[in-house]
């Protein structure tokens, strides 16, 4: 009971510190940047963290629903609720098909296939014309959200804000319910877990549907928070950079695809202007260094760390 | 007769020469591939970058020490292999009792260091590589048009990938390698150093990706991202094959590219995405993959 409380003590205290934080003089877009990578990072902490599934092209999901999004507000005049909306169903879809072709297999199969499968949505994006090919969907108007303009950075700020918390505490009540349970003992065991009666294949796909389209919130969020949507949002290297705030972050935990996310997007702004690629040196050394020195992440050693003391 | 489904029959044979092509490359990265993922258990993410890295390494042989082609050729796969030597004995050695997955993870990892490294050291733009005197030119045989070079690449790979499965499944070595695949306490227990041969596998696989990137320099720009492209597409020709058999990698990677180079003519814009399209349908059908076990 007393973890239990320390945790919601912990919970409201970075909430209230996402709620004052655009007074505190930081930046709101590179939060709300920030937030958006977070959702995704949690998204996908659900299907490795609790499903014990490696996607290698998760960027397929953010990518596609950002330009879904993009698509539907500038050239067919859609409001920007059912943009998103739009956004979330193709992500959805598409995690639907992506999820029954990749759960035949599982460990590093599941982890060459939908990096396969994420190629073919990110060939088909280059090619066709919805996308705007190389230059992007650019300018993609934020719009009005149940009368609220979305234009400006504060009102944007707190939707973005407003939707991680959404989807954190909804993660968190998948993963605390029977069903999340059931996860668990497929990710531990998963022939016991289907010698004990459970559908395996249902769970996992329902687990994959779910973390596809709360990638695919993600990406349309961040559509309407810098207004483009370019390849880069399909690119392999995002499915790379996703994988990477989770496991930084701790996988299987519930805070840290939150805590991975903010430290690479951190290091991406400050560093981007200064030393051009060496980013990508960087970016790689970390991903070396979490692998070798540090798999649970770093609230995965934080965790153990307070169990141990 | 001079077409075929409304195609003129000697650009279908040219695509098809380009798909053979891109097929021996396809067959030498995924038996790389398949050998490592045999022995160590590991799925080399890092293939392609040891592919680019052969490639930078011809390139930088010629330009800063003046060695051409055929030292390289040598050298180049040379280097890249004791590359892999300090890289398994320093890094992936310390993976080989948790989940396979962090293999995949730390290889991507190194990728992208050694991609972002050439990246800041030569620029992002590819760098050209001219043919060897010895392969330039054409032959004409008549009912198409041979570029030589391109026939050295094919006859090259293809000895390179014999020779392999000939040393895997036809000698002692390649015996006691199966063993310590299926059973690694085993052989060590019958005095054989396997910490060494799988460090020595190790280096052969990426050798075999640092080979091919030689035999690519002079048809392709080599650029840093050259190898990260198509490391997918050997990924996903390993999982159309199945990753139990050298013979499966080698005829999946030959037959993936021919069917691509079929589509270059027939419909070119599926032509980047056929490969894994084929793999979704072997999927469904067989999911084990083509030569797959169990």
């Amino acid at each position: 009971m007393e973890h239990n409380r320390q945790r919601h003590f912990l919970y409201l205290a970075l909430l209230a510190l996402g709620l004052i934080a655009p007074w505190l003089g930081v930046y709101t877009v590179y939060l709300m940047t920030l937030y958006c990578f977070a959702i995704f990072a949690c998204a996908f902490n659900l299907l490795l963290g609790f499903g014990g599934m490696l996607s290698f092209g998760h960027a397929a999901f953010f990518g596609l629903s950002s330009y879904v999004t993009g698509w539907l507000v500038t050239s067919q005049g859609y409001s920007t609720l059912s943009a998103i909306l739009g956004g979330v169903v193709a992500a959805s879809l598409l995690g639907l098909v992506f999820g029954f072709i990749a759960i035949r297999r599982s460990g590093i199969y599941f982890a060459m296939i939908t990096m396969a499968l994420a190629q073919i949505v990110y060939f088909a994006c280059l090619q066709a014309s919805f996308t705007g090919g190389e230059n992007g969907l650019q300018g993609v108007p934020r719009g009005r959200i149940l009368g609220l303009d979305l234009s400006n950075d504060s009102v944007m700020y707190y939707v973005v804000l407003l939707a991680l918390c959404a989807v954190f505490l909804g993660i968190q009540r998948v993963i605390e319910s029977p069903f999340g349970q059931v996860l668990k003992a497929i990710r531990e065991n998963e022939h016991r877990a289907e010698s004990l009666g459970y559908f395996i294949n249902t769970h996992k796909l329902i687990v994959f549907v779910m973390s596809a389209s709360l990638a695919g919130l993600a990406g349309s969020l961040k559509c309407l928070v810098l207004s483009f949507a370019t390849l880069s949002d399909v690119l392999q290297s995002t499915s790379g950079e996703v994988i990477l705030m989770t496991m930084l972050g701790g996988a299987g935990t519930l805070l840290g695809p939150v805590v991975g996310s903010a430290v690479v997007v951190t290091l991406q702004n400050t560093l981007a202007d200064k030393v051009g690629s060496w980013v990508n040196v960087i970016i790689g050394g970390i991903f070396v260094l979490c692998v070798l020195a540090f798999r649970k992440g770093i609230v995965g050693e934080v965790l153990a760390y307070l169990k141990r003391h | 007769m001079t077409e075929l489904f409304g195609f003129p029959i000697p650009v279908i044979l040219g695509q098809l020469l380009l798909g053979l092509v891109n097929g021996c490359f396809y067959a030498m990265l995924s038996l790389g591939l398949a050998v490592i993922f045999g022995l160590l258990g590991v799925v080399n993410f890092a293939h392609g970058a040891f592919y680019m890295l052969g490639a930078y390494g011809t390139w930088a042989l010629m330009n800063f020490l003046g060695i051409g082609y055929w030292g390289a050729l040598v050298l180049s796969p040379l280097c890249v292999g004791l590359l892999g030597i300090t890289l398994e004995r320093t890094m992936l050695k310390r993976l080989a009792q948790v989940d396979p997955l962090y293999g995949l993870l730390l290889t991507f990892g190194l990728s992208l260091i050694a991609e972002g490294f050439i990246r800041e050291a030569f620029g992002a733009s590819g760098q050209t590589y001219p043919v060897p005197e010895l392969l330039q030119g054409a032959l004409n045989v008549g009912f198409m048009i041979l570029p030589i070079y391109r026939v050295w690449v094919i006859v090259a790979s293809l000895m390179v990938c014999m020779i392999t499965w000939f040393v895997i499944e036809r000698t002692r070595l390649g015996s006691t390698l199966r063993a310590a695949t299926e059973n690694p306490q085993l052989v060590q227990a019958f005095g054989i150093n396997v910490p060494l041969m799988v460090s020595l596998t190790y280096a052969a696989g990426v050798g075999l990706a640092a080979f091919a990137g030689v035999l690519s320099a002079p048809i392709i720009q080599v650029s840093p991202l050259m190898g990260s492209s198509l490391v997918i597409v050997v990924f996903a020709v390993v999982v159309i094959g199945g990753m139990g058999s050298i013979m499966g990698a080698i005829l999946s990677g030959l037959m993936l590219g021919v069917i691509e180079g079929f589509t270059k003519v027939l419909y070119p814009e599926a032509s980047n995405i056929v490969v894994f399209v084929i793999m979704a349908i072997v999927l469904c059908w067989r999911p084990n993959g083509l030569f797959g076990k169990g």
